[in-house]
Formats: structure tokens, C-alpha cells, sequence
């Protein structure tokens, strides 16, 4: 096992029973967890999820099997050396409360010998990173937080050291639904820059289909059931279990899959220009059965809709309500014309320019393209 | 960068107090007054007396400065033993290997308290009738003054946050660095209350050290007894109990300086 790329985890049937506790908590699992990914490990309360990740960092020894990081057993290394190489965050956070921010973050960056003004860049730049301004949040205790800022500070202290290796024990589970989406998203970005390995266990499926590269569905004693993409578990269940585990929403949720970045979306949509004169818009509005012109700016930026009976009056444009980007999914696009309950939601390219307009008919061609091509690799495999 | 969502606002947050000396030590200031003026009080009344030679023994400068400095000597040397027995105690009854241990040893300790000190010096003064008066003093006056430390050592100890522990044992901290950087400063409030409790009972069982002859202001009660001279009992019982209230209040600033920051 050499020529392994840094960050690459192996479980090699491993097995941790407790004693007098009859079937082992986890049971001979094998694993490999790829550099540079997120894998999720995903299951029902009590199936060993917790125990298989302090397994990796040893804060919960082994009774039998192997652990490798980066191709080299680590199953009988010093523990507090491995540990200071993989960054580890919890639910709970567990930040140090007689501790500043920076102090907390610091904890790694000093125990491996880093210079005093190292150590101090690194805690701004991770604080910066994970979205709190570090002249304002530097030198706070943290019970001086909010619960969302604890959590991103617990995430900043798991990276302070630049491990290669990151476990996360359902990082964002307190957290109210809108700031857990904000703080899913914010990782995401984070990931896309640091590419680090990321062991993230969580037991809300959605939150797994959203953060996984892979994801291993558990059920009890630490058993995977399916250990596979997002998409691949969404659309072939390897058995009973994990169809029943992902539910009935499986066909739904495979929408959020799907950006719209990577779909076609009409753009015949009858447009004018903000500047155009009243009889361009005339003539506009007589070419179309559309009930709306699509107003564009100079640099085909929508700006809004004007009513094609009244295309000719000056000040009839009525506001667009929340464009579609390139990185919402099709999940968001339904979501978003069910909540409005609009005919036709605007689709902009990342720099906010006009790419088309979605309908309800539009979207579920798109939608049914979409099942249809996660049914066609079904038949496939 | 990085610009989310953040409905919290920074005023729903608490802040913690800002440390101005006066705000914070302001409170401390009564204490000392109160008894100065107890003691003044005390000096006028006996001022306010013609004293015989009996009660001249006891009530001069001299006698009782000497019986004050002994009483607070034996008061320090006692409680630092206590710390030196019952911190690190504490310390190994909460580690993983021992923690079943602690319930025992406490309901023993328990029961120790639970004896009249003056029984369990003369005890120990009849049954060990090799060892010095002080000796045996110290050694009785360790026995009361272990118990509110120990246990609150242990409790100390315990209330620190489990995932506090483990996250810093996740990073890679050894058990001794966690012991020392973590645990210890998280429950210095909870220890400190116990030695501050430990030091009052020692002020009060110190008096006691009289009869085996350790001194302290103890003497000064017993004069005031075997003489029939209420003047000299009254003394050295308001002056015990003015000594154990300037110690809890001395205890209590030291205290407020070691609380760890962020606690509140
Ligand atoms: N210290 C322990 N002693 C005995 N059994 C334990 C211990 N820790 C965990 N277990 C058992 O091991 C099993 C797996 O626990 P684990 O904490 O890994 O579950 P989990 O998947 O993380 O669950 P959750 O989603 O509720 O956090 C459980 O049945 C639990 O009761
Ligand atoms: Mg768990």
C-alpha cells in the first residue's frame, strides 16, 4: 500500500464490541474513504455512526482490525500524534469556555510547535474563512456567541492544524433549519477551496444527499448497506433497508441533485430591452401570446416583467421575484414556482445574465429527463 | 468574505462583565468594616473596664498578638496540608480507572465529619502518645478540613462538559495536558468554594488546639473559663470569630482573582 494519495482512510474489518453489551457496537466494517471527498455516514440513532468515526481517530480503540491513513497503518501509532493530524468537530462543539476564540483555534497550530505569529495569522485567516470577522470575534469567550457562531468556531478549531483528514460529528445539528442551510452551503465552499477528506455523520438524509460525495448508509452494529453516491443510492436502493431509509421522497430529493447549471432551459421567452422605445415594445408584444414581455438592462440583465397589453405605456414593468442561478437545483426551481405559484421563473447565468425562463411545463420535461436518465443507468448496472 | 445569513443579533448575546476592580471588588469592602467595627466595639468595652490581674494576663497586647499569629499559622499550615491531601485526591478518584471509588471514600469522609473534633483530638492524644501535641492537632484538624475539599474537587472535576474533554482529547491533547489546561482551570470555582469553606472550619477547630497545648486563641477562651472571668471568654470568642470572617473574606478575593474568564 504505498503511492496512496495524502488523506486516503482504509478500515479494515474493524470491530469494536463493548463489554456485556452482547452484539459489537461496530461489526467488522471494511471502508475506503477517498482523498479530497465528503462521505457521509448516514443511518438510524444508535447504529454505530459516532463509534465508526472515534474509531478513525481512536478515541475509541479498536477490539479488532485495521486502520490505515495515506497507506500507512495507524492502528498501533501514538494516538495524540495521530489526532493532532486530523481535525475533529462535534455537535456539541466542545470549544474550551475559559478560552478566547482565538485561543480555541489555536489549540493545535501551539501543540505542533508553530511560532507565535504564525499561529495568529492562521487564527485570522481561519476566521475569516468560516465568516466571522476576526477583530470582532478574536478575543471573545465563547459564551459570547450564538450557537450558529460556536459551531463555525468549532469548525475553524478542527482545521487550525491544516489536517489532511477532518471528521465531523453532526456539525450543524443544533442549529435552527435556516442557519444549518447557510452553514451547508458555506462548507460546501469551503471544501471546493481546501479539499480535504471529510467523514461527516449526520442521520438527516437530506443533509447527507446535500454534503456527500459518497454516502454510507448504516443500520445497526456499524453494517453498511450502501456505501455509493448521492445519486446512485437515490436511484437504485441496494435493498429494502435503504429504500425505506431514504423514503418515500427518493424521486423528489434526487431533484436537488440536478443544478441547473447542467440543464437546458428554454430561452424563446419573448424579451425587450429597458431602453427599447414603445412602439419596439409594440411590436414586441404583438409578435407573442405571452401575457408578460421579459424586461432586460444593457447587459441582459432581467430587470423585470412588463404586461404585454400594456407594452406600449411607459412604467408598467413589475418586479422580478428571486431569479434562478446556476447553483440552484431543480428541487429549488419547483420549490420556487409552487411558493409563488408564478407561470415563469427567470434563469440567470452566474454572472446574473438572462438564460431562459422555466415553466411548470419546461420543468417537468427537465424533471422528467431526469428520471428517466437515473432509470436508464438502473437498467444499466 | 463570506457574507451569510446571521439572524441572531450580537445584543442577544450575552456579554461577560466587564472586569472594572471597583465594580468587581466593591462588594468585598463591607466585610472588613463590619468587623473592624465589632472589634472596636469589643476594645471599648473592655477599655470601659477596670481589669484585674487575672484578666490583665490575657487581655494584653502582647499575649493576644502572639495567640492571633499562632492561631493563623496553624490555621495556613493546616489548610495547605488539606489541599496537599485532598486536591490530588480528588484528582485521582475522578480519573476513569478510579471513578468508581469516589461514592465510597465520600460517604467515609462523611462519617469522619460527622465526629466531635474535641473527641477526635483527645483520641488521637491518648492513642498516639508519641507524637508531638502539634502533631496530633494538625493531624485532627486535617481530618475536618479534608472533607469539604475533597468533595469538591470531585465535583468539581465532574461538572466539566464531557464534550469538552473529548473534543480536546480529539485534538490530539494528552490526558495530562487536559488535566492541567482544561479540567483543573474549569473547576477552580468549585475548588476554590471548598477551601474556602475548609479554611472557616479550620479557623474554628484550631481553637480547640488549646487543649492539647498547640496554643492559638484558644488559650485565651480556656483562661477565660478556668478563671470564671466572662470578660476573657467574650474576648477570645468575638476575636475567633472575627479571625474566621477576615479569612473567608481573604479567601473569597483570592477567589474572584482565580476564577477563570468566560465562565460567567
Ligand atoms: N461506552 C459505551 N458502552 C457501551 N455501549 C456503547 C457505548 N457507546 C456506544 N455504545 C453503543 O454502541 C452503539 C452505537 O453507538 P453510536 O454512538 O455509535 O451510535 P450513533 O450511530 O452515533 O447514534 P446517534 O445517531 O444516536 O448519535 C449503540 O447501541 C450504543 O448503545
Ligand atoms: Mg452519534
Amino acid at each position: 500500500m504505498t503511492d496512496v494519495a495524502t488523506g486516503t482512510i482504509r478500515l479494515e474489518k474493524l470491530t469494536k464490541s463493548y463489554d456485556g453489551h452482547g452484539k459489537p457496537a461496530v461489526d467488522s466494517l471494511t471502508m475506503d474513504i477517498p482523498a479530497g471527498e465528503i462521505v457521509v455516514l448516514v443511518g438510524p440513532s444508535g447504529c454505530g455512526k459516532t463509534t465508526t468515526m472515534k474509531l478513525i481517530n481512536r478515541l475509541i480503540e479498536p477490539t479488532s482490525g485495521r486502520i490505515y491513513l495515506d497507506g500507512k497503518d495507524v492502528t498501533r501509532e501514538n494516538p495524540d500524534l495521530l489526532r493532532r493530524r486530523i481535525g475533529y468537530s462535534i455537535q456539541q462543539t466542545g470549544l474550551f469556555p475559559h478560552r478566547t476564540v482565538a485561543d480555541n483555534i489555536a489549540t493545535v497550530p501551539r501543540m505542533l510547535g508553530w511560532s507565535k505569529d504564525r499561529t495568529a495569522a492562521r487564527v485570522d485567516e481561519l476566521l475569516n474563512l468560516v465568516g466571522l470577522d476576526p477583530d470582532t470575534y478574536r478575543r471573545r469567550f465563547p459564551k459570547q456567541l450564538s450557537g450558529g457562531q460556536q459551531q463555525r468556531v468549532g469548525v475553524a478549531r478542527a482545521l487550525g492544524g491544516d489536517p489532511e483528514v477532518m471528521l465531523m460529528d453532526e456539525p450543524f445539528g443544533a442549529i435552527d433549519p435556516l442557519n444549518r442551510e447557510a452553514l451547508q452551503n458555506e462548507f460546501l465552499r469551503i471544501q471546493a477551496e481546501l479539499k480535504k477528506t471529510i467523514v461527516f455523520v449526520t442521520h438527516d438524509i437530506d443533509e447527507a444527499v446535500k454534503m456527500g460525495d459518497r454516502i454510507a448508509i448504516f443500520s445497526q452494529n456499524g453494517r453498511v448497506e450502501q456505501y455509493d453516491t448521492p445519486e446512485k443510492i437515490l436511484s437504485e436502493p441496494a435493498n429494502e433497508f435503504v429504500s425505506s431509509f431514504i423514503g418515500a421522497g427518493a424521486a423528489v430529493r434526487r431533484l436537488s441533485l440536478s443544478r441547473l447549471a447542467d440543464v437546458e432551459v428554454p430561452d424563446n421567452w419573448p424579451t425587450v430591452g429597458a431602453d427599447d422605445s414603445a412602439d419596439r415594445r409594440r411590436v414586441a408584444a404583438a409578435g407573442t401570446d405571452r401575457d408578460f414581455l421579459l424586461v432586460l438592462d444593457a447587459d441582459r440583465r432581467p430587470v423585470g416583467w412588463l404586461p404585454a397589453a400594456e407594452a406600449a405605456e411607459d412604467g408598467r414593468t413589475v418586479p422580478l421575484l428571486g431569479a434562478l442561478g446556476p447553483g440552484d437545483t431543480l428541487y429549488e426551481a419547483l420549490d420556487r414556482m409552487l411558493t409563488y405559484s408564478s407561470t415563469g421563473h427567470v434563469v440567470t447565468d452566474a454572472e446574473g445574465r438572462y438564460r431562459g425562463v422555466l415553466e411548470l411545463d419546461s420543468l417537468r420535461t427537465l424533471i422528467h429527463a431526469n428520471n428517466s436518465a437515473a432509470g436508464q443507468s438502473q437498467e444499466v448496472s | 468574505m463570506a457574507v451569510i445569513a446571521e439572524p441572531r443579533t450580537d445584543a442577544a448575546v450575552p456579554r461577560v462583565r466587564p472586569r472594572s476592580p471597583l465594580l468587581a471588588y466593591g462588594r468585598h469592602a463591607l466585610m472588613p468594616l463590619l468587623v473592624g467595627a465589632a472589634l472596636l466595639a469589643l476594645y471599648l468595652y473592655v477599655s470601659g473596664h477596670e481589669l484585674d490581674r487575672i484578666e490583665r494576663r490575657s487581655l494584653n497586647t502582647e499575649y493576644l498578638t502572639s495567640r492571633i499569629f499562632d492561631h493563623l499559622g496553624l490555621t495556613l499550615l493546616t489548610t495547605a496540608l488539606i489541599l496537599l491531601v485532598a486536591i490530588p485526591a480528588g484528582i485521582l478518584l475522578t480519573r476513569p480507572w478510579a471513578r468508581r471509588w469516589a461514592s465510597p471514600i465520600l460517604v467515609i469522609a462523611n462519617i469522619g465529619q460527622a465526629l466531635p473534633s474535641l473527641g477526635l483530638i483527645v483520641l488521637l492524644a491518648v492513642s498516639f502518645e508519641t507524637l508531638g501535641v502539634n502533631q496530633i492537632a494538625i493531624i485532627a484538624f486535617l481530618a475536618y478540613g479534608i472533607l469539604p475539599v475533597l468533595r469538591n474537587t470531585i465535583a468539581g472535576l465532574q461538572q466539566v462538559d464531557r464534550s469538552v474533554i473529548e473534543s480536546a482529547r480529539g485534538m490530539g491533547m494528552t490526558r495530562g495536558a487536559v488535566l492541567r489546561r482544561i479540567e483543573l482551570p474549569l473547576a477552580v470555582p468549585v475548588i476554590l468554594a471548598g477551601v474556602r469553606t475548609a479554611l472557616v472550619i479550620t479557623v474554628g477547630t484550631v481553637a480547640l488546639a488549646t487543649f492539647v497545648g498547640a496554643g492559638g486563641l484558644g488559650d485565651v477562651i480556656n483562661n477565660g473559663i478556668n478563671s470564671s472571668r466572662d470578660l476573657v471568654l467574650l474576648s477570645g470568642s468575638v476575636m475567633v470569630a472575627a479571625l474566621a470572617l477576615l479569612v473567608d473574606w481573604a479567601a473569597g478575593i483570592v477567589e474572584d482573582l482565580l476564577k477563570p474568564r468566560g465562565l460567567s
